[in-house]
């Protein structure tokens, strides 16, 4: 009897906590938006989705293959990297937009810094800024109008809607609310709110996203210090800075609710791996992102600036968690 | 006076308590076994020497083994009869020990020293009581096995404003001490005061967690003739009974790094030890049985037993039924901080509060994955420390930088490791720090010494 002991160094219980929950308990945070991006959005939108997901889920299998790795596909996260490069893609991107993306979310962003949990960047809005880079127009002009398969002539499954050279200049959305130049299409703060504008798959509905964020703060999966001080920050400088008629005279809500402020405050931002480990430094982390997001919306080419506020962060995080290293116990008590 | 705490200490963690299979079990004396094994190291400190010889007759009670120095613990008989010898055996901490086996005759005899009536503890002067704590073998009972009379004999310079008794018991499965407090209630609060006139002490602070009730009642009861002690209840939480964390929680005040609780005016003990101490100088009993709880997911019937010390864990475990399922895991202690044992060989030693076998069921044995980095260890540190981070470093052989961190801080409470989603064991990695650093100072004094 006694050879079957198992004698190891204590704790001998552990929680019911493992990486697959946390990865699946994110995904459940992503269903309300998913789902309402496919609803506003088309049949299409749920297609790329699919696409993107399978991409990242086929890379990471395919690279652990090749390098003799244990193929890690099963804790969700290469999935979940896929749905997010799909959720910040326009809906009329075409389908090979999603599937580079998410590649090079995997392949570069992830696998090339040693896989889950080693890697420096979000991957997903790595792939999002390299799409970015390398096709800025499909990247731009894919705007749909929220619920243009209501329209006639077409109907929630058309699919081939948005094939770059067919794309139908009726179900075009002239631009996102941040746009700069052009005129926006008239919206309200409840279609901010419920996601009727512009915009991309998964970053349109506010309502949605704030379920999502609300559940993984309940399940403890991210503090609300950084998505609260991140859209604060944003919010608070908009408003002092970015209005016409002088200081103090911005749109806080619309800067808030417009874009994927949203969706990288409560989800990009927060990423585990690529966010400091303090809540301390968490919030340096927001504050730091809502300042660079109103910097490039204030000053800035492209419409959005959320994107590279969590990449340019994400560079510092090592350097927030150097210096938020808290008090030990007993340490400077006198 | 019965005071709720609703501060707490910052980290922590909530395991199951798993203490149902045992809190309504009264304390059940285990019969006197055939032979017991007596370890000459059962506590904190240096090991003692034998002063019997194979062959001595014994009885119970009677001085076995004494100390070289001022840190160490008398050790006694706890059954009569023949010393058969004495040789390295399995000892459940440190793996091997001088050990002196008896065999018993069967007549249980037993040899006390003076008994002090209970109502005149009050006028014995406190160099007697530490003279019979030090001759009774005393030691903290809570596990850690410190000896009492060290603590109950702290510098002049120290100024000891404040008694802690600890009776948080937060270790989940464990309720022997739970038990002790309803059943020996009068004798821990004799002990305490005992100990605070040893030190010197006027005020004192019991402490018990809330999923205590029994115990807190009857305390409070007890206590309610003596203004000067003061019964406190503690938000059930893990590591709770840890010192450092008890006196945070109940005094507000921080142990400087490195120090000990007489650097902010405590002295605190465990329940028990208060137990022991008021049977020492009223019975004139030497430490020669504990409490302790048997029990787990592999124990036939879980029970709190009062036990020789020296008695094997096999017959321990048998005077409960034996096994119902196969043992994957058998503790000496709690399964946070208990010490996982490869054999039932073990002698029950002063510091064993409680015996522990798991099932595979209960156990959640998971490959370690790469850290995510998730902060969960961060928030459950007690000690304010980043385990995640110290983790990798002692993985990678960083020692110096990993003590700069604060590894020498870790209390190995296991709260990092219990929350970790990617099953990192990272107690085992600080203890593995730990050791090295140890060493190389060890190297370096020889070096010097050379």
């Amino acid at each position: 009897m006694d050879r079957q002991l198992v004698v190891t160094t204590p704790p001998h219980i552990r929680s019911a906590a493992s990486v697959n929950r946390i990865m699946a308990d994110v995904h459940i945070a992503l269903a309300p938006v998913t789902i309402a991006g496919v609803y506003l959005f088309g049949f299409r939108s749920a297609v790329l989705l699919a696409v993107s997901v399978l991409a990242a889920v086929v890379t990471e299998a395919a690279i652990e293959k090749i390098l003799k790795w244990d193929v890690t596909i099963g804790d969700y996260s290469a999935a979940l990297t896929g749905l997010f490069v799909g959720l910040v893609l326009p809906p009329g991107a075409p389908l090979w937009l999603g599937a580079i993306g998410s590649a090079f979310s995997i392949a570069v962003a992830k696998m090339a810094f040693g896989g889950l949990g080693k890697n420096i960047f979000n991957p997903a809005l790595a792939g999002r800024v390299m799409l970015l880079a390398a096709w800025p127009i499909a990247m731009t002009k894919g705007w749909l109008q929220p619920l243009w398969w209501r329209q006639e002539g077409f109907s929630f499954w058309t699919l081939r809607v948005a094939d770059r050279l067919g794309i139908s200049v009726d179900v075009i959305t002239s631009a996102t609310p941040l746009a700069k130049g052009g005129a926006p299409d008239p919206y309200t703060m409840m279609d901010l709110f419920t996601g009727r504008v512009g915009g991309c798959i998964g970053e349109t509905s506010a309502a949605a996203l704030l379920i999502g964020g609300a559940y993984l703060i309940y399940r403890r999966l991210i503090y609300w210090q950084l998505p609260a001080s991140f859209i604060a920050t944003t919010g608070i400088l908009m408003w002092a800075f970015g209005g016409q008629q002088g200081l103090f005279t911005g749109d806080f809500m619309m800067h808030v609710l417009a874009g994927g402020l949203i969706l990288g405050a409560f989800f990009m931002a927060t990423d585990m791996v690529t966010s400091p480990i303090t809540i301390r430094g968490q919030l340096i982390m927001g504050i730091g992102c809502g300042a660079i997001t109103a910097l490039v919306r204030l000053k800035g080419g492209p419409p959005e600036g959320v994107s590279y506020s969590i990449l340019i962060m994400n560079a510092f995080t090592p350097l927030i968690d150097k210096y938020t290293v808290p008090r030990p116990f007993g340490e400077k008590v006198s | 006076m019965l005071k709720s705490v609703s501060r707490t200490f910052r980290g922590g963690i909530h395991p199951p308590t798993e203490k149902q299979h045992t809190e309504k079990k009264p304390i059940e004396v285990m019969p006197p076994p055939e032979r017991v094994f007596i370890p000459l190291r059962q506590h904190t400190g240096a090991p003692a020497r034998a002063i019997v010889k194979a062959g001595d007759h014994v009885k119970a009670g009677q001085a076995v083994g004494k100390g070289p120095g001022f840190v160490t613990t008398i050790m006694h008989a706890s059954i009569s009869g023949e010393v058969v010898s004495i040789k390295q055996r399995n000892h459940p901490v440190f793996r091997h020990c001088e050990t002196i086996e008896i065999k018993s005759d069967g007549k249980d005899e037993w040899i006390f020293g003076t008994a002090h009536p209970r109502g005149q503890a009050d006028q014995l002067p406190p160099e007697d009581i530490k003279r019979i704590v030090t001759e009774s073998g005393i030691v903290g009972l809570g596990g850690a096995a410190f000896p009492t009379h060290v603590k109950l004999s702290p510098p002049p310079e120290k100024k000891i404003s404040l008694y802690i008794l600890n009776g948080a018991e937060c270790e989940p499965f464990l309720t022997a001490d739970d038990r002790v407090m309803q059943e020996r209630t009068e004798d821990i609060v004799l002990g305490l005061r005992l100990m605070m006139r040893a030190v010197g002490v006027a005020r004192a602070i019991i402490a018990v967690e809330a999923n205590k009730p029994d115990s807190l009642k009857v305390l409070k009861a007890a206590v309610s003739r003596f203004s000067e002690i003061e019964v406190v209840k503690l938000q059930t939480k893990y590591p709770q009974g840890s010192e450092k964390q008890l006196i945070r929680v109940v005094t507000g005040r921080e142990i400087p790094r490195g120090g000990l609780p007489m650097d902010v005016g405590v002295a605190i003990n465990n329940v028990g030890t208060a137990l022991a101490v008021a049977e020492a100088v009223c019975d004139g009993k030497p430490l020669i049985e504990r409490a302790l709880t048997v029990t787990g997911s592999a124990i036939a019937q879980p029970k709190n037993l009062k036990v020789r010390l020296g008695a094997l864990f096999k017959d321990v475990i048998e005077h409960c039924g034996g096994f119902s399922a196969p043992p994957v895991k058998i503790l000496m202690g709690g399964p946070m901080m208990g010490i996982a044992q490869y054999t039932t060989e073990v002698p029950v030693i002063k510091g064993t509060s409680g015996i522990v076998a798991l099932a595979a069921e209960s156990l959640n044995i998971v490959e370690s994955q790469t850290c995510i980095r998730c902060g969960r260890c961060v928030n459950a540190c007690p000690m304010y420390l980043i385990p995640s981070v110290l983790g990798i470093l002692c993985e990678r052989h960083k020692f110096e930088e990993a003590k700069a961190m604060g590894l020498m801080d870790c209390v190995e409470c296991g709260c990092c490791t219990y929350v970790c989603p990617a099953g990192r064991p990272m107690v085992h990695m600080f203890k593995f720090g730990k050791m090295e650093l140890f060493k190389q100072a060890q190297k370096k004094r020889e070096k010097e010494a050379k």
